[in-house]
């Protein structure tokens, strides 16, 4: 993992002492909210619904077990006992008080955590694949330059006050698990013509009130010309993103407006001048040294095969349903990815105690050379099990709550907070979360149905992803009632796809009838168990679903 | 400031977050803010509301209080009640954690 250099610690402890001021100043009364509420998002500090609610930054989704019980510890002293991991591999407190807040920054700071880039108009936390170093299929870990584009971006001069947020997602292979089609910027690690490492570039997509699939406008740039066309990137729409529309002002609006190609040659522009300059051609040495964090855990040579899994699965149907489904091919022989639901039935998608934090550190600890993913699905990830292990962690994190064998089907869903905390929200979406997850519980049932991605958010900045979940909802109001729209056909992987609106609106009573009637016309149309939803929408498009669904209209 | 309230509302009141805890409070009769919808003072028509909220906003100049704005009250058996789901979970807390927020508080 990434350790902090001595510029790394100065930089957070300065900014963590800067914030105790402007908090001790806004108490005092030297400071209106006015004044103040721009640094406390620049903190990651929110004022929500019942109380105020800090965003940490974990960089690339990537957690130490020492960061994990520091995150628990915080839940415990600070807040009620919990915390959300969200679609941007953070994590929230919902309960903080306004004078905790620099004693929670100094807390995690001291494990090297912080919440900077996580709100503002500034370039966000870079997402990466949760299965980066571990995936079979990789070109190379992205987490290497994912943290390189974090110590490009962070605090950088000509971004922090950008026309609006920005969002980076990285993959080190062609399937995406990281959503790369849907960020401000998506990057793909791919072969350059030399076989080394080179990335395809994807800019200007984005969900919210406008979702647009991003285009492919840089192919195959090198390493050493990466940060020169990101920083080319964001100039272009530094200069010529809108700034007096807050709904028009992302990059993909400038891309749509003005189409990829005149993008391609303003970024190319720009790019030839900022290579001229030559200060920002990134040095196979620096590479290096990044790349050094992140070498390969000292795996033991072991066999593909593990007699003792075979038999464990042969003997307990529910852990061999959690390996079918929960675990992901490794590049090691004998070792696996597991990934830990935090989809339980009837629970909070994404939310973890500060016990089963503090389980997870260990079991990481234990089982996974001390390192633990958050996904943009909201789920974690041990990257590095050996297959003779698999056995003894899914005991205690099914002990634990965390064993739920449901990764990928129709109870693993992302779910926003919703009215219950977001003060942005139009409706509650967890409940239908949990109503959908009780209806669905019987786990044969979901495997029956098998690959399902339900996604709901409660307003239309889709943070619970609706537009590209193969079945999504969004929760609108009208008139103080909570309605909820469904979409069908999105995708957010390789062949991203934005849902299609099957017709008028559900009640909250209605809509969990209505997802099982979709789910029960799929089952009968499918052309065999192995059509997956989505490619039985993508056959049979939407008119089966909506006969259906609205017949007795 | 926010905007929460229907403009046709007839009865409204005030609610604010707590600077230091930023928590849900009400506006009272008294002119202080209480934890509890049941202290809110109540406005007939805009113009008693508009008062109300001028009357309110001094409390964000002595920092005990950020973002006041009005709110709709029902009757619901002959209790008040905010009419929007939105204000009715901040009365009571998240809907899906009744171990959080004021419903799982007891008032003194």
């Amino acid at each position: 993992m990434y350790r902090y250099d001595q510029f790394d610690h100065k930089l957070v402890t300065e900014r963590v002492n800067q914030f105790r001021g402007q908090v001790s100043r806004r108490m005092s009364g030297e400071m209106t909210e006015d004044e103040f509420k721009p640094l406390r998002l620049m903190n990651g500090v929110y004022l929500q619904l019942h109380a105020y609610m800090l965003r940490v930054a974990v960089p690339y989704g990537t957690l130490s077990s020492v960061q994990m019980h520091k995150l628990a510890d915080i839940a415990t002293k600070y807040d009620k006992g919990y915390g959300h991991f969200t679609t941007r591999q953070n994590l929230q407190y919902n309960w903080p008080a306004l004078e905790d807040l620099p004693k929670i920054l100094d807390e995690l700071a001291e494990v090297e955590m912080h919440a900077i880039q996580t709100s503002g108009n500034c370039i966000r936390n870079v997402t990466a694949d949760q299965y980066a170093g571990a995936a079979a299929d990789e070109i190379d870990d992205p987490r290497i330059w994912s943290e390189i584009i974090r110590q490009w971006s962070t605090f950088h001069p000509e971004f922090t006050f950008l026309p609006r947020k920005f969002k980076f997602a990285v993959t080190g292979c062609s399937n995406d698990r990281a959503a790369i089609r849907v960020h401000d910027i998506g990057i793909e690690l791919v072969r350059g013509k030399d076989g080394d490492v080179a990335f395809d570039i994807h800019v200007g997509g984005g969900q919210g009130r406008t979702p647009m699939i991003a285009k492919l406008i840089g192919e195959a740039i090198s390493r050493e010309d990466l940060l020169a066309y990101l920083e080319a990137t964001l100039r272009v729409y530094n200069m010529s993103g809108r700034r007096d529309h807050l709904y028009k002002s992302r990059i993909k609006i400038l891309v749509h407006d003005i189409g990829a190609e005149e993008m391609k040659r303003l970024v190319e522009e720009e790019f030839a001048l900022v290579k001229k300059q030559g200060v920002l051609q990134l040095p196979q040495e620096e590479v290096d040294r990044i790349r050094a964090y992140f070498a390969a855990p000292d795996f033991e040579t072991l066999d593909a095969e593990c007699p003792e899994l075979d038999a464990a699965m042969a003997s307990n149907k529910r852990f061999a349903a959690w390996v079918n489904t929960n675990t992901a091919q490794h590049k090691q022989a004998g070792y696996t990815i597991a990934n830990i639901s935090l989809k339980p039935i009837g629970g909070v998608a994404g939310d973890a105690s500060d016990a089963q934090m503090h389980v997870v550190a260990d079991v990481a600890e234990k089982y996974s050379f001390s390192e633990i993913r958050v996904t943009h699905e909201q789920n974690l990830v041990l990257a590095h099990v050996k297959k003779s292990d698999l056995l003894a962690l899914w005991e205690t994190l099914e002990a634990n709550g965390m064993g739920t064998p449901n990764l990928g089907l129709i109870t693993d869903q992302i779910v926003c907070p919703g009215l219950d905390y977001c003060a942005l929200a139009n409706a509650r979406s967890i409940p239908i979360g949990q109503e959908i997850t009780e209806r669905f519980a019987d786990l044969d049932r979901q495997h029956n149905i098998g690959e399902l991605k339900l996604k709901i958010s409660g307003c239309i900045n889709a943070c619970g992803h609706h537009h590209v979940g193969h079945i999504g909802i969004l929760g609108v109001d009208k008139k103080g009632t909570e309605y909820y729209q469904v979409t069908l056909g999105g995708s957010a992987d390789e062949i991203t796809s934005v849902g299609k609106i099957v017709g008028r609106a559900f009640t909250e009573h209605e809509i969990v009838d209505a997802i099982e009637t979709i789910v029960e016309v799929y089952l009968d149309l499918r052309e065999s168990p192995d059509e997956r939803f989505l490619d039985a929408y993508r056959r049979v498009g939407i008119a089966p679903f909506k006969e259906k669904l609205y017949a007795d209209n | 400031m926010a905007q929460h309230s229907n403009k046709l509302a007839k009865i409204q009141a005030v609610t604010a977050n707590r600077l230091l805890d930023g928590h849900v409070v009400y506006f009272t009769a008294e002119g202080q803010w209480s934890d509890w919808v049941d202290d809110v003072v109540l406005a007939d028509g805009k113009e008693e509301a508009d008062a109300l909220l001028a009357k309110a906003l001094p409390s964000v100049e002595t920092r005990h209080i950020v973002d006041p704005y009005l709110f709709e009250v029902d009757q619901e058996d002959g209790k008040m009640v905010p009419k929007s789901v939105r204000e009715k979970i901040r009365m009571a807390g998240p809907t899906i954690r009744l171990d959080l927020g004021k419903q799982a508080a007891v008032r003194s």
